[in-house]
């Protein structure tokens, strides 16, 4: 490997974030490397998509730091206070990081285009000549040249998923993050959604993955992550935690979705 | 298995036919609605107390045209605050704050909780529960100035603020059910990409709500139009007032009414045609 010598792309440590009396995450550590892939497995309600939605800021910690090319998430840290930034420097933040959700959730009054060139136009001001040619070029990689000017409700969970993936490219982010990405489709249209994420990680994008695409993680990852109960019980290699995990919740976890 | 298509059945063969189903009773009830039409435009044409002449000679009429431009301006002014006013409150009642949601909530329960006649009379008579209006530091601290209540509610005011708070607390509904319509999966999306939340209000929630918020919109707008009437009992001299000035004096008060009818049906049937329009430019996206 030659990466460990560069610095992390993401480094979070010792994260805690509750809703009320319920504690989620019980201090998270995660490093991520450039252009790698990192899967995170684990129980429903293991916490694994709350990590995932702090680290675009989506949700508030309480505690603990997140830093994307050593820039501190969400916050301006004080001694040992964090203070909440403002909006407007949230969103620059937000802005370097793609996130593909469950749902999709494109924006049903615009059309595949319109929903990809978005971002470039309406955060980073590029003007839409040029900001249209391009979503139609990442359109093509995604497979969809003839969906640019489909609405969405015309297109298939898989057809939405993909220019859900364009539309987050379209900012060339630093890094993506995918949460469930394939829960929501019909099990025909997953392997359409996994190909467009398998070339992604073959180009060299960084991409965090919540996942339970087994087979997915196991192909792709170079770090898989199991959690539980608000904490990371393994990280390593696929074959190390998915071929002989050490913890017995993990063994468990793998014995019911393998079989 | 091949078959022969046959340019004509042969005869002695059967011939398999659908025969659509017959409607006797539908074909009873139209002649009916027929007779009963043609009934009423004899009556129409041949009752001489309709006086027909009388509602020509009125129907653009000086007095009766002004009436009609003060019912038109009463419902523009009225509908234009009506919804601002409701954004504001729909604003107010999605705050997680509880004051503020909660207040917002009062006043919608209290607006639609009363008949408009009753909200138009006590606005006119507001002088009489506050005959000063004052500025000034409250709780009895020092006045800066007073104005005479009277003179500030003049009838026009009173309808005006009548039937402006009063729509106000319905269009307040009608804009919050709209911008609860627009998925919260769409708010995060924009937040991920880096939307400002004004940015996301104005580009994303706001164009999508309005498709759920314009259809009831005309409707309010349409009815305004018609419920501006109630205004008459402040005798203000709007399209109705205008025209019982007029009876009250001539006696022709069914020529009249049928004036005013006419006027009403015009504008509602030009604003009908105006709302289709409208929500046509505002379904992008929904075409399947």
């Amino acid at each position: 490997m030659t990466q460990h010598m560069t610095r992390p792309l993401l480094q979070a440590q010792r994260v805690y974030k509750n809703y009320g009396a319920n504690e989620v995450l019980k201090g998270v550590d995660l490093d991520v490397m450039p252009g790698t892939v990192v899967c995170i497995l684990g129980p429903s309600g293991s916490g694994k998509s709350t990590f995932l939605r702090c680290i675009n800021h989506l949700e508030r910690i309480r505690s603990g730091r997140i830093s994307i090319d050593g820039d501190l998430i969400g916050y301006r840290q004080d001694g040992d206070k964090l203070h909440e930034l403002d909006e407007k420097a949230i969103s620059r933040q937000r802005a370097e990081v793609g996130m593909v959700f469950q749902d999709f959730n494109l924006f049903a009054h615009y059309t595949a285009a319109e929903n990809v060139m978005a971002g470039p136009v309406l955060v980073r001001g590029e003007d839409r000549t040029s900001a249209r040619a391009r979503a139609i070029e990442l359109l093509t990689r995604v497979g969809l040249a003839d969906k640019v000017d489909a609405y969405p409700r015309q297109l298939s969970g898989g057809q939405q998923q993909r220019v859900a993936i364009a539309r987050a490219l379209a900012m060339r982010p630093k890094l993506m993050l995918f949460d469930e990405p394939t829960s929501a489709l019909d099990p025909e249209l997953v392997g359409e959604v996994l190909d467009v994420m398998r070339a992604l990680a073959a180009e060299g994008q960084t991409m965090i993955v919540v996942t339970h695409e087994v087979g997915f993680a196991r192909e792709v990852a170079d770090v898989v992550v199991f959690m539980d109960q608000g904490v990371i019980l393994e990280q390593g290699p696929p074959t190390a935690v998915l071929n002989n995990p050490s913890n017995p919740r993990t063994q468990s976890f793998l014995s019911k979705v393998l079989t | 298995m091949t078959t022969e298509v046959q340019d004509t059945p042969r005869t002695g063969e059967l011939e398999i036919r659908a025969i659509p189903p017959k409607h006797p009773w539908r074909w009873a009830a139209a002649a009916v609605v027929v007779l009963l039409a043609a009934m009423l435009v004899y009556s129409m044409l041949t009752n001489p107390r309709y006086q027909w002449d009388v509602v020509f000679s009125w129907l653009l009429a000086r007095t009766i045209l002004r009436g009609l431009l003060l019912t038109l301006a009463l419902t523009a002014v009225s509908m234009l605050t009506g919804i601002l006013l409701g954004v504001v409150f729909a604003v107010m009642r999605g705050s997680p704050n509880r004051l503020l949601s909660g207040a917002a909530g009062v006043y919608i329960w209290f607006f639609r909780g009363t008949p408009l006649l009753v909200q138009l009379v006590f606005w006119f008579n507001l002088s009489a529960l506050y005959p000063r209006i004052v500025v000034g530091v409250p709780f009895g601290g020092p006045e800066l100035t007073a104005l005479n209540a009277n003179a500030l509610i003049s009838p026009m005011t009173a309808a005006f603020l009548g039937l402006a708070l009063n729509e106000a607390a319905y269009m307040a509904e009608i804009v919050r059910a709209g911008i609860v319509s627009v998925p919260a999966g769409q708010l995060q999306a924009a937040s991920a990409l880096g939307f400002t939340r004004m940015t996301t209000m104005r580009r994303i929630v706001l164009p999508q709500a309005m498709r759920v918020i314009i259809p009831p919109t005309g409707n309010q707008t349409i009815s305004m139009l018609k419920t501006s009437s109630l205004v008459s009992v402040l005798a203000i001299p709007e399209l109705l007032y205008s025209a019982q000035i007029v009876y009250a004096r001539t006696f022709q008060t069914i020529p009249l009414l049928i004036v005013v009818s006419i006027w009403y049906l015009a504008l509602t049937s030009v604003l009908t045609v105006a709302q289709g329009k409208i929500e046509r430019r505002f379904s992008a996206g929904e075409e399947t």
